[in-house]
C-alpha cells in the first residue's frame, strides 16, 4: 500500500553528508525526518588510512500530508479507481487534487461524497496532532467550477431581489458554499445577505436594502 | 465494500488492530458490521454521529457503483 521507504541508513564523509544523501533518497526535507547518528566519522592516519565514514539512520516523520495521501490511496485502491493525487502544501493548508476518469461517484450529489471524504481524511491526517492542518480535497476541479456557479447564481438572485423588492431564499447549503455567496455579494450596497435555519438546512436569504 | 469500511475505520482509530468488519449479505441489500476497540468508538461515531454519517455517505457511493444497497452498522 505505502511503497515508499520511510527509514534508511546511509553513510558519508561527514554526518551532514550522510544525512543529505539519505534525504535525497527519501525525497524529504530535514524538518520532515528524525535523525539518529549511529557513528561519527573518524579520520585515519594522515587522513587516508583507516578512516571510518559517518553513519546515520534517517526516519521519515509521519506527516499530516503523508497520512492523508496513504488514506486516499487505500480508499482509491479498494474502490478500484485509477487516480493520480496532486498534493500542494501551503503553510497550514494542504490541497489535494484527485485526477482520473469517471470520478463523479466520488463527488456525489452537490459534492456530498466529496465533503464526507474530505472530513474523514482531515480527521485521520490530524489524529493526535498538536497542530492541525486543513486539508481540502478537490476532484477534477469540481470545487472551482462549483464556486463559479455559485457566484453567478448569487449575482443573478441579488438582481432579482433588488428588482422585485422582495427577499430571495436560496436552497440549503453547507457553510463553505454559503461563505462563497456571502463573500461574492458583500461589495454590493443595494442588497444584503444573511443565513437562517439550522444545519444542515441552513440557507441564505438575499434581501433588498430599502431606500 | 467491506474493505472500504475497514480502510476508513483503520485510518480513524488509535487501535487499528482491533478493527473487525463483517459483511452479512442479503438478497438485495447487505449489512456491514463494524467493530472497534471500546475507546475508539467515539472516533468512528463522532459528535451527533457525524463521523458515522460521513462513513455511510462514502460507502453508499461505492455501493452505488456496484448497484448494491449497503448499510453500515457500528456494533
Amino acid at each position: 500500500m505505502n511503497v515508499e521507504p520511510n527509514i534508511i541508513e546511509s553513510s558519508g564523509k561527514t554526518v551532514d553528508e550522510a544525512i543529505e544523501s539519505a534525504l535525497g533518497v527519501l525525497k524529504l526535507n530535514r524538518e520532515d525526518v528524525e535523525i539518529d547518528i549511529l557513528e561519527e566519522a573518524t579520520k585515519g592516519f594522515f587522513g587516508i588510512l583507516g578512516g571510518k565514514p559517518a553513519r546515520v539512520r534517517v526516519k521519515a516523520k509521519i506527516t499530516a500530508a503523508g497520512r492523508a495521501k496513504d488514506m486516499l490511496n487505500n480508499v482509491m485502491q479498494v474502490m478500484k479507481l485509477d487516480v493520480e493525487l496532486e498534493m500542494i502544501e501551503k503553510n497550514e493548508k494542504i490541497l489535494i487534487n484527485i485526477n482520473g476518469s469517471d470520478l463523479g461517484i466520488l463527488i456525489g450529489r452537490r459534492g456530498e461524497t466529496l465533503d464526507a471524504l474530505q472530513y474523514l481524511v482531515n480527521l485521520s491526517a490530524n489524529k493526535n496532532a498538536e497542530k492541525r492542518k486543513r486539508i481540502i480535497i478537490d476532484i477534477e476541479g469540481y470545487r472551482r467550477r462549483r464556486e463559479e456557479t455559485l457566484m453567478k447564481l448569487a449575482f443573478k438572485l441579488a438582481d432579482k431581489a433588488k428588482q422585485r423588492g422582495r427577499n430571495v431564499v436560496l436552497e440549503p447549503m453547507n457553510s463553505m458554499e454559503r461563505r462563497i455567496i456571502h463573500t461574492a455579494l458583500q461589495e454590493r450596497d443595494d442588497i444584503y445577505t444573511f443565513s437562517e435555519g439550522e444545519e444542515p438546512y441552513r440557507k441564505i436569504i438575499i434581501s433588498p436594502k430599502k431606500g | 465494500m467491506k474493505d472500504l469500511v475497514e480502510v476508513l475505520a483503520k485510518a480513524l482509530v488509535d487501535h487499528p488492530e482491533f478493527v473487525i468488519v463483517e459483511m452479512k449479505e442479503r438478497e438485495k441489500s447487505s449489512v456491514i458490521e463494524l467493530r472497534v476497540a471500546p475507546d475508539d468508538m467515539g472516533k468512528v461515531i463522532g459528535k451527533q454521529g457525524r463521523i458515522a454519517r460521513a462513513i455511510r455517505t462514502v460507502v453508499k457511493a461505492a455501493a452505488t457503483k456496484e448497484r448494491k444497497r449497503v448499510t453500515v452498522e457500528i456494533v
